[in-house]
């Protein structure tokens, strides 16, 4: 029987020439990675461990994203242990104020991920590095422990919902609104366990950040892994980014899937998730009036250079809506430094938004834009919780940069031809 | 081993925000991060909940970040077992690795209210709600993870396993 692309990436890392789903492998680790919340507690666990050392320097990653620059004192105590722990382990691909950005952004633009890879990071949009044909999924921090002491890590071998996209996307519709269209579908666990492997001819008129957004978002489905096929597009972002070696594997033709659906992207329409589930979505035409307070334009999903430039098209010339509170989060430092040279950071200070330095902070309801009681707010960020950003009565509606931007411009849910008809 | 105690029950994709949200993260000890447990979905759950009491659940608990400071959370509010429908694949290994014993059991699931009285035999996956007088066929714990819970996690498991091998 033929195996999907995940199968076929763990077969290789397993040492197996083939393996089945539900089979229980160990395999070779390329990645380990851990952030300012999650490797304190996978240190603390390491300090039990009977084993000296991590297994190699130069695969492990630890990104201070979540808190830094620090909040407050207890966050600055927790990246004073990660930061002790680099420096004692000499881990080389240690990252903080001044290099870090977004671990999911960051981590490609580094060249720390490439196809072939398996990853395992103590954050569940792990997942992200699938656009690159990597097997990657979120763990939590004892299996960071492990994995940082080891080298290996043990999975359950899943089986795969396979995604046919066919088409080109309109106008000011995105990867946001592929992956929020197919949670919409699917629910949020119905993934659950489960590959999603991307295929179809549609993929090609979409760009890298487009399918990082969609691979970060497998976890909003409940899924192991997102991936999709290494096209030229993929290895020309590759040889740009990374000196690694890289190794590309197909589905087999007859891979067995749970499930296969066919999108045409044409069809799709700018898709916003309703409170407090990223299943609960609508296209741009269901919703009513609803009016905002805050717009959050960046994160892991959603703070690559495409979807600031989509955010500054819309901005350009306009003004926020007052009393609209608009954050703008550019995902890494280089990705800072190229908005500003293509003058996107002064577009969004002269329309009214303000510029944050790379942190995931509003995302989860950390710091940099916490919402109060009755406050909505339309953000390009992956999950839209009770609480998630701030008060248990605020409300989060997950939607693209597009319609971010054009919400920020009316105070109200918008998509950007709405927002030009308006003006 | 078992688990004995009285029921919270929730609903349907109880995120690993409202079991405990960021707004904490900024600690990782057990028992300050015990204090908010589930505190964005029921304010009263950390006054009420006593050692070896159990949470049951519908489909998809524990949804959502990565975050091992959910399960950690509940293991030291004093909860002894936690049964669903489903869990959140991440929220399951972390449940596992943190030596929180966790149950799949959609009978189970459906069968038992908030306040019942429930009894979890590890050995045999048997699951008796006392107040109603039912019982629901779980699946055992394999011997290898009735050690890791006893152990109080997947290292110190690795730990003992290792120094009993030399």
């Amino acid at each position: 029987m033929g195996m999907t692309m995940t199968q076929k990436i763990l077969a290789a890392a397993a040492g197996l020439p083939e393996v089945k789903a539900g089979q229980l492998i160990e395999a070779e680790l390329d990645l380990v990675l851990g952030n300012d919340i999650t490797a304190p507690v996978a240190i603390h666990e390491m300090d039990k461990f009977a084993v000296d050392g991590v297994f190699h320097k130069d695969k492990i990653a630890l990104v201070m994203d979540h808190f830094v620059p620090n909040k407050d004192i207890k966050s600055a105590q927790h990246c004073k242990c990660v930061r002790e722990f680099a420096c004692k382990h000499e881990i080389s691909n240690y990252f903080d104020v001044g290099e870090m950005g977004i671990e999911h952004a960051l981590l490609p633009e580094k060249g720390l991920t490439v196809a072939g890879d398996v990853i395992i990071g103590a954050d569940s949009h792990t997942c992200t590095y699938g656009a690159l044909g990597a097997f990657s999924t979120g763990v939590g921090s004892t299996d960071m422990a492990a994995g940082m002491a080891t080298g290996k890590a043990w999975f359950k071998v899943p089986s795969a919902i396979k995604f046919n996209l066919i088409g080109k996307l309109p106008k000011w519709v995105s990867g946001k609104d592929i992956i929020l269209h197919i949670i919409g579908m699917i629910g949020v666990d119905g993934a659950l366990y489960k590959s999603m492997e991307f295929t179809g001819e549609g993929i090609s008129s979409l760009s890298m950040d487009d399918r990082f957004t969609i691979a970060n978002m497998a976890i909003e489905a409940g899924g192991k892994n997102g991936i999709f096929p290494v096209d030229e597009k993929a290895i020309n972002y590759m040889k740009e980014h990374s000196s690694r070696e890289f190794k590309v594997y197909e589905a087999d033709e007859d891979a067995q899937y749970d499930a296969e659906y066919t999108i045409d992207l044409s069809t799709l329409k700018p898709t916003i998730a309703f409170p407090h589930l990223p299943e609960n979505t609508k296209t741009i035409d269901q919703v009513e009036e609803i009016f905002i307070d805050q717009v959050v334009i960046g994160s892991c999903t959603n703070g690559r250079l495409d979807d600031l430039r989509t955010a500054a098209e819309v901005l350009k010339g306009k003004k926020i809506a007052k009393g609209i509170r608009c954050i703008v989060i550019p995902a890494t430092q280089k990705i800072y430094l190229e908005a500003m040279e293509e003058g996107l950071l002064k577009i969004f200070i002269q329309a009214g938004a303000i510029v944050s330095t790379p942190t995931c902070g509003p995302c989860l309801g950390g710091y940099m834009g916490i919402l109060a009681e009755g406050e909505r707010c339309v953000s390009t960020t992956n999950r839209n919780f009770v609480g998630r950003m701030g008060h248990v009565e605020s409300e989060i509606y997950l939607a693209s940069p597009a319609v971010a931007a054009a919400s920020a411009v009316t105070g109200k849910i918008s998509a950007p031809e709405q927002e030009e008809n308006r003006s | 081993m078992k688990a004995n105690g009285t029921v919270f029950k929730y609903g349907d994709n109880v995120d690993t925000d409202v079991i405990i949200p960021a707004r904490y993260l900024n600690s990782s000890d057990p028992k300050e991060l015990a204090s908010h447990c589930m505190e964005d979905i029921d304010k009263d759950f950390v006054n009420r909940v006593k050692t070896g009491d159990l949470i049951v659940a519908d489909k998809n608990f524990g949804c959502g970040s990565s975050r091992e400071h959910a399960p950690i959370a509940i293991k030291a509010a004093g909860v002894s077992c936690v049964i669903a429908e489903t869990f959140a694949r991440i929220f399951y290994r972390n449940a596992i690795n943190i030596g929180l014993p966790i149950i799949e059991c959609p009978e189970a699931a459906e069968g038992i209210e908030d306040g019942d009285e429930v009894e979890v035999d590890f050995d045999s996956g048997i699951i008796t709600n006392k107040t109603k007088g039912t019982t629901f066929q779980g699946q055992a714990f394999p011997e290898f993870m009735q050690k890791i819970i006893k152990a109080e996690g997947l290292i110190n498991y690795i730990n003992q396993k290792d120094s009993a091998d030399n």
